[in-house]
This record gives structure tokens, C-alpha cells and sequence, in this order.
């Protein structure tokens, strides 16, 4: 019999990687890599660099100085004024109505579509009734029709309800446009849950909203984070509905910016103008990086399943 | 017709009548009739897609059964709510609620039926000693290895009080060690509660370890219920001979002939088991089971001798797999611990009629 021992000894470490991880050495291809992404980003943030100096800047220094160059003076009184004091039409408080405004519109239109298209999606998902698809198919047929074919028949029916003009009028506008994306979107979500989950709850004697309220949605964080970012920006950001279906008074804060920004009297003070943008911009920007992480788990997670 | 039916079910505690179950054009369950006595330990076997898993959860109550009628413990359960028929179900993928504690998921059915609180505490500290869970009642699932999570969702059917407990391959998705012992403590649970248990599985050792009586499914019929010795020893065709038993029965093609089978072996049929007989002509399969045959000296004995050229030895420590052919058809044998016979060697071997199978070739049944 062959002795092992003496015919092989193991080496006591094996040859290949020691020490510290190697630093990469930066080769042609990273350079170019890292060239296209810094001239993007500077692409993006120009502008916004722009806006933000020229908002920190008097009036005189706007008109003589370089539009790139940071102010020589740093002055608030653009924010202040485009907040509390700019003209629009007969109102003189600035953009601070139409903030409100867009609160008052936002949070319910948020949140009432949210409930609504989640329990659509759940429903979709675990009880599937009699053609539950065909429904589902209409529904999803009207994320294609165009806004524009519709307005006017939604100022048709905004009337009789007596709705026309109200602020819950376009509420309801809202959260009927966020139903079938956000529908799709919780759909697929619940879809990817293990149905065993459901079946368990279920033998666990609980309810349609027991096992919603109880076993669903404390799991489901991502995907209602998700659903708040899109309907908190698209609905923000809305320009069209808010001009058809509201009066002046209640005009939302993007409409009221375009007539702070587009007014015709005296100098146009683009300090103010930029301010007024910027603090328009600041809520869905907020939200963006306050959600960060569980936005893109969200999104990772609704997105694929069909 | 009532009195018919309450007398029928006596001693018993599931019962399935005709029960349909299609979706859409496919049928997936037809006219499936089983009873299962109170205290019985019935496993469902089948290979996958035969509808284990369908006709399990049609008793659950959480699919619909497009034809026929269930019964539980003397009640008629066809149309009831799954919580509403005594039943508790453990998951394959053990399905706990992920954001409660064990507590939390152990008390989540009791919460739901509305049990006063102190009854709820009772329950969840008898299951979670009788399942040694008492150090983990305030973990999530996350937290738990494969095996305890497994016992949290027996757990929670056990916290329920149910007469009947469905099991959908609860073991499977845990490794072999951990399988072997949440078996024998399945086997446990189930002497000590005494409760009727149907457990669907396509791993043949714990249908034969744990079962009272075994139904094969096919194709959502049931090819044969019986204890699971009878299923091994007589089994009712060749479906269920080629299923049970690892490696399966060997099967060799001939005919019978007067008081003899006659194929590439020939085999006098005195002495056999005749479940439809004695027949004395027509086409057979005749089936021995890889274990059954014997070789060498012992082969002098048997009745039915033939001589073999092995092709494949496979050890496997506690006993070793020879394969070899026998007209043409694949022929596979059992020795008990290891050999040294060895690939083309020639070998004579025999078997002998008590352990033997007889199949119609049409039909494919026993006879
Ligand atoms: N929702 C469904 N729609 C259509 N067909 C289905 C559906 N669910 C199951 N089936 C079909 O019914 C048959 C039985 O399925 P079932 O899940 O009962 O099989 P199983 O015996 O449990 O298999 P496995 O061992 O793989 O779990 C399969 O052929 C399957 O394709
Ligand atoms: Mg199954």
C-alpha cells in the first residue's frame, strides 16, 4: 500500500489571490464609460443649476450678470415674493393658494384611488369571479384611450353630478385616470404573492377584507409606496384637468405657476420666476428621495408578472 | 333517505361521493368516491399533475367541485366555507403570515373564529410544546430554519382543534435528514391526537412509513386503496405494480398456456394468488419484484430458473442493484449487502410463485 503522506503533502496555502483586493486599474473602456455619464449628468444639472442661481440673485444682478455665474449677492426675496406676494390675475398671495390647493386636491385623489385599485387588484387576483378577465381587459383598454377624447364628455357628466368646477370634481377625474395603470400594477403584485398564503388565510377563517387588511397589505409596503409616488407626481404635476375642471380659486399650483410665469404685466422678474418653478418642482422631488430604496423594490416587484 | 345516508356514514369521517372537478374542458377529478374512517392516516400518492393537490383542496373547500358531494364528519361540507368544516391544512411552502410572530401566526385562525383570549394562550402553549416551539413564539418566519417552519404551520392547524388535518407534501421542500425526522414526528402527533390525516405525497417511503391506507391516483382516478403492504405485495394493475416500489417490478411478456405462463421464461402457475381465475389461456404480464429474485445457489430451488448476463452493477452499500435483460425488457435485481459478481458475468437465477404478479396484457389488470 501507497504511504499518502509521503507521496503528497498539501502545500500549507494555495498559490493564487492574496493580500488586500487589487485596485482596479481605470482602463480605456471605464474612461469612456465614466465620460458619457459625467456629460449626462452635467446635461441634467445645468439647468437646474441655472434655476437655482438665478433665484438666489436680485433683479439687477439677473439683468446684467452671466446666467452661470453663482450671485454675488445671495437674496431670498425672490422665494418670498413667489410664494406669498406674486399676481395672478386679481390674487396677489403668490403661490401659496395654489399650493394649498394642490394639497387639497393631491392627498384625497391619492388616496382614494390607491384603495380603490388595490382592492380591484386583490379581488383580480384571489377571487376571481365570472369573467373577471374581460373585466380586467376593459379596464386596462382605457389606459389607451386619449385624455384629449375625453374631456369634454367629462365636462358633460362633472355638470350633472354638480361637480363642475368643485375641487372634489377633479378628484374624482383623478382617481378614475390612475385606475387602470395602478389596477395593473396591484394586480400583478398580489399575483406574485404565493397563493398558498391566501388559501392558508382563508382556512385560518379569514374574510375578503381579513385576509386584505391582515395578511396582504402589511406585506405589500413596496408596491403602495410605488403607487403613492406615481399618483403623488402625475397628480402634482397636473395641468391639463386642473385648468378644464376647476375655478380660478381653485386652480392647482401648476396652473398658477404658468400664470405667475406667463404673465403679460410689467418686467418679467425671472428670479421669481425661477423660484416659483422650483418650489412647484420641490414636492415630487421630496417624495423621490424620501422613498428611495422601497421605491425601487417596488418597482422591481410589480413590474414583471403578467 | 337522510337516515340512508347518516347510518352510511358512521365511523366515518371524510366521505366523498362522485366528486367532479374540471377546469374548463379539462377534467381533472372524475367521479372520485373515497371514505376515510375516523382516525385514519390516508395518504393520497401519485405522480405529478394526477390531481393530489386538487382533490385535497376540493375538502379543504378552497376549489369548488364541479360535480358531487363531500362530507365531513357527518356533514354535508360541499358548499361550506373552508373554516367552517373542521379541516386545518399545512402548505408545502409552509405559507406563514411573514410580518406576524409564531404567536401571531399560531393565533391568527383562533383570532378569526373570535376564541376568548385566555383560550387562545391555552392552545398556542399546548401546540408549541407538543411541537417543541416554546423558545421561538416570538420570531418571525424569516427567522426560523425550513424544519421549525414547518412545524409552526402544523401548529397551526393543531391550535384549530379540527377533526381532519390535510398535509400538500408538507415535507418536500425540506433536505432528507430533516424529512426523516419530522416524519416519525408526524407519525407521533398522529397517535397522540388520534385525529383523521390525508396527506398528499409522491415520495413512496413516507406513504409507506406513515399510512393506514394508501390511494394511488392517476389521471384523477384512484387506481388502488389499500393498506400499504397489500399495495406492495398485490398490487390491483400495472400501473400501480411500475409505481410502488424502488426500483419498481420487473415485467416479462408471454402468455399463459394450460397451468403455465410461457414467455422467455417459462413458470408453472400452481400455488398462485388468483384475484379473477384461474385463467388458462390468453396474453400476461407476468411481474417479480427486483428484491424477489434469487441467484446463484439459491435459484436451484425455485421454480422458474433462467440463466442472465449481467450488464450493470450498482453498489449501494446496504444492498446492490444488478440490471440485466430478460427477452429484450429491462430486468432489475436486488441482492441484500454488497457482491462481488461483476458486469458480463453470467449468472442463474430464479423466482418463485408467491411473490409473483399476474397481469392481464389487455386490460392491465390483476388477475
Ligand atoms: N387552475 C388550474 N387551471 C387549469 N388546470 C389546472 C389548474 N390547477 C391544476 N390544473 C391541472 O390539474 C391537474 C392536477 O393538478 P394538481 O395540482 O392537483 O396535481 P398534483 O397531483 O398535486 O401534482 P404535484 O405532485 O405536482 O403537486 C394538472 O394536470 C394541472 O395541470
Ligand atoms: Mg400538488
Amino acid at each position: 500500500m501507497v504511504d499518502l503522506s509521503q507521496t503528497y503533502t498539501a502545500p500549507r496555502r494555495l498559490a493564487g489571490a492574496e493580500g488586500a483586493k487589487p485596485k482596479r486599474r481605470l482602463s480605456g473602456n471605464r474612461i469612456m464609460i465614466y465620460g458619457i455619464l459625467c456629460l449626462i449628468s452635467l446635461y441634467y444639472i445645468l439647468p437646474l443649476w441655472v434655476m437655482v442661481m438665478t433665484s438666489l440673485k436680485g433683479m439687477p444682478e439677473v439683468r446684467v450678470g452671466n446666467i452661470f455665474a453663482p450671485p454675488v449677492e445671495v437674496t431670498f426675496q425672490p422665494w418670498i415674493k413667489a410664494w406669498a406676494e406674486a399676481c395672478t390675475g386679481l390674487n396677489c398671495d403668490g403661490l401659496s393658494r395654489g399650493f394649498w390647493n394642490s394639497v387639497k386636491i393631491t392627498v384625497p385623489s391619492v388616496i382614494l384611488s390607491i384603495i380603490v385599485a388595490s382592492v380591484n387588484g386583490y379581488a383580480l387576483v384571489n377571487w376571481k369571479f365570472k369573467g373577471s378577465e374581460i373585466f380586467f381587459g376593459i379596464l386596462l383598454f382605457g389606459a389607451f384611450i386619449p385624455y384629449q377624447v375625453m374631456i369634454y364628455p367629462i365636462v358633460i357628466i362633472l355638470r350633472e353630478l354638480g361637480l363642475m368646477g368643485d375641487v372634489w370634481g377633479l378628484v374624482l377625474v383623478h382617481t378614475i385616470f390612475g385606475m387602470p395603470i395602478l389596477t395593473l400594477l396591484f394586480r400583478n403584485y398580489f399575483a406574485s404573492l404565493p397563493e398558498e398564503l391566501f388559501k392558508a388565510a382563508r382556512v385560518d377563517g379569514a374574510g375578503f377584507w381579513g385576509i386584505f387588511f391582515r395578511v396582504l397589505v402589511p406585506m405589500s409596503l413596496p408596491i403602495f409606496t410605488v403607487a403613492m409616488i406615481l399618483q403623488v407626481t402625475g397628480i402634482w404635476n397636473d395641468f391639463l384637468f386642473g385648468v378644464i375642471y376647476t375655478k380660478p380659486e381653485a386652480y392647482p399650483m401648476t396652473v398658477q405657476l404658468n400664470n405667475i410665469v406667463n404673465s403679460v404685466q410689467g418686467v418679467k422678474e425671472y428670479n421669481v420666476n425661477m423660484a416659483a418653478t422650483l418650489i412647484t418642482g420641490l414636492v415630487p422631488l421630496s417624495i423621490y428621495l424620501l422613498s428611495g430604496k422601497l421605491f425601487v423594490r417596488g418597482i422591481a416587484a410589480g413590474a414583471v408578472k403578467g | 333517505m337522510l337516515d340512508q345516508t347518516q347510518t352510511a356514514l358512521d365511523g366515518i369521517s371524510v366521505s366523498i361521493r362522485d366528486l367532479q372537478l374540471s377546469f374548463g374542458a379539462v377534467n381533472v377529478l372524475q367521479d372520485l368516491n373515497l371514505d376515510i374512517a375516523k382516525g385514519e392516516f390516508l395518504v393520497l400518492l401519485g405522480a405529478s399533475g394526477c390531481g393530489k393537490s386538487t382533490l385535497l383542496n376540493c375538502i379543504a373547500g378552497l376549489l369548488e367541485p364541479t360535480g358531487g358531494q363531500i362530507f365531513i364528519e357527518g356533514q354535508n361540507v360541499t358548499w361550506a366555507e373552508p373554516s367552517e368544516r373542521g379541516i386545518g391544512m399545512v402548505f408545502q411552502s409552509y405559507a406563514l403570515y411573514p410580518q406576524m410572530t409564531v404567536k401571531g401566526n399560531l393565533s391568527f385562525g383562533l383570532k378569526n373564529a373570535r376564541v376568548p383570549k385566555d383560550e387562545i394562550e391555552r392552545r398556542v402553549t399546548r401546540a408549541a410544546e407538543l411541537l417543541h416551539l416554546q423558545p421561538l413564539l416570538d420570531r418571525k418566519p424569516a427567522a426560523l430554519s425550513g424544519g421549525q417552519r414547518q412545524r409552526v404551520a402544523i401548529g397551526r392547524a393543531l391550535v384549530r382543534d379540527v377533526d381532519v388535518f390535510l398535509f400538500d407534501e408538507p415535507l418536500s421542500n425540506l433536505d432528507a435528514k430533516l424529512r426523516a425526522e419530522l416524519r416519525v414526528e408526524l407519525k407521533r402527533l398522529h397517535q397522540s391526537l388520534a385525529n383523521t390525516m390525508i396527506y398528499v405525497t409522491h415520495d413512496q417511503i413516507e406513504a409507506m412509513t406513515l399510512a393506514d391506507r394508501i390511494a394511488i391516483m392517476r389521471g384523477g382516478v384512484i387506481q388502488q386503496l389499500a393498506q400499504p403492504l397489500e399495495i406492495y405485495n398485490r398490487p390491483a394493475n400495472l400501473y400501480v405494480a411500475g409505481f410502488i416500489g424502488a426500483p419498481p417490478m420487473n415485467f416479462i411478456r408471454g402468455r399463459i398456456e394450460g397451468s403455465e405462463f410461457v414467455g422467455p421464461v417459462r413458470m408453472p402457475l400452481t400455488g398462485y394468488g388468483w384475484s379473477e381465475g384461474p385463467w388458462t389461456s390468453g396474453d400476461t404480464v407476468f411481474g417479480i419484484r427486483p428484491e424477489h429474485v434469487k441467484i446463484g445457489d439459491d435459484a436451484r430451488h425455485c421454480a422458474c430458473q433462467t440463466e442472465v448476463t449481467i450488464e450493470v452493477v450498482e453498489p449501494m452499500g446496504a444492498d446492490t442493484l444488478l440490471w440485466t435483460r430478460i427477452g429484450g425488457d429491462e430486468f432489475r435485481i436486488r441482492l441484500d449487502g454488497q457482491t462481488t459478481i461483476h458486469e458480463g458475468q453470467t449468472l442463474p437465477i430464479g423466482f418463485d410463485i408467491d411473490c409473483a404478479s399476474l397481469f392481464d396484457a389487455q386490460s392491465e389488470q390483476r388477475i
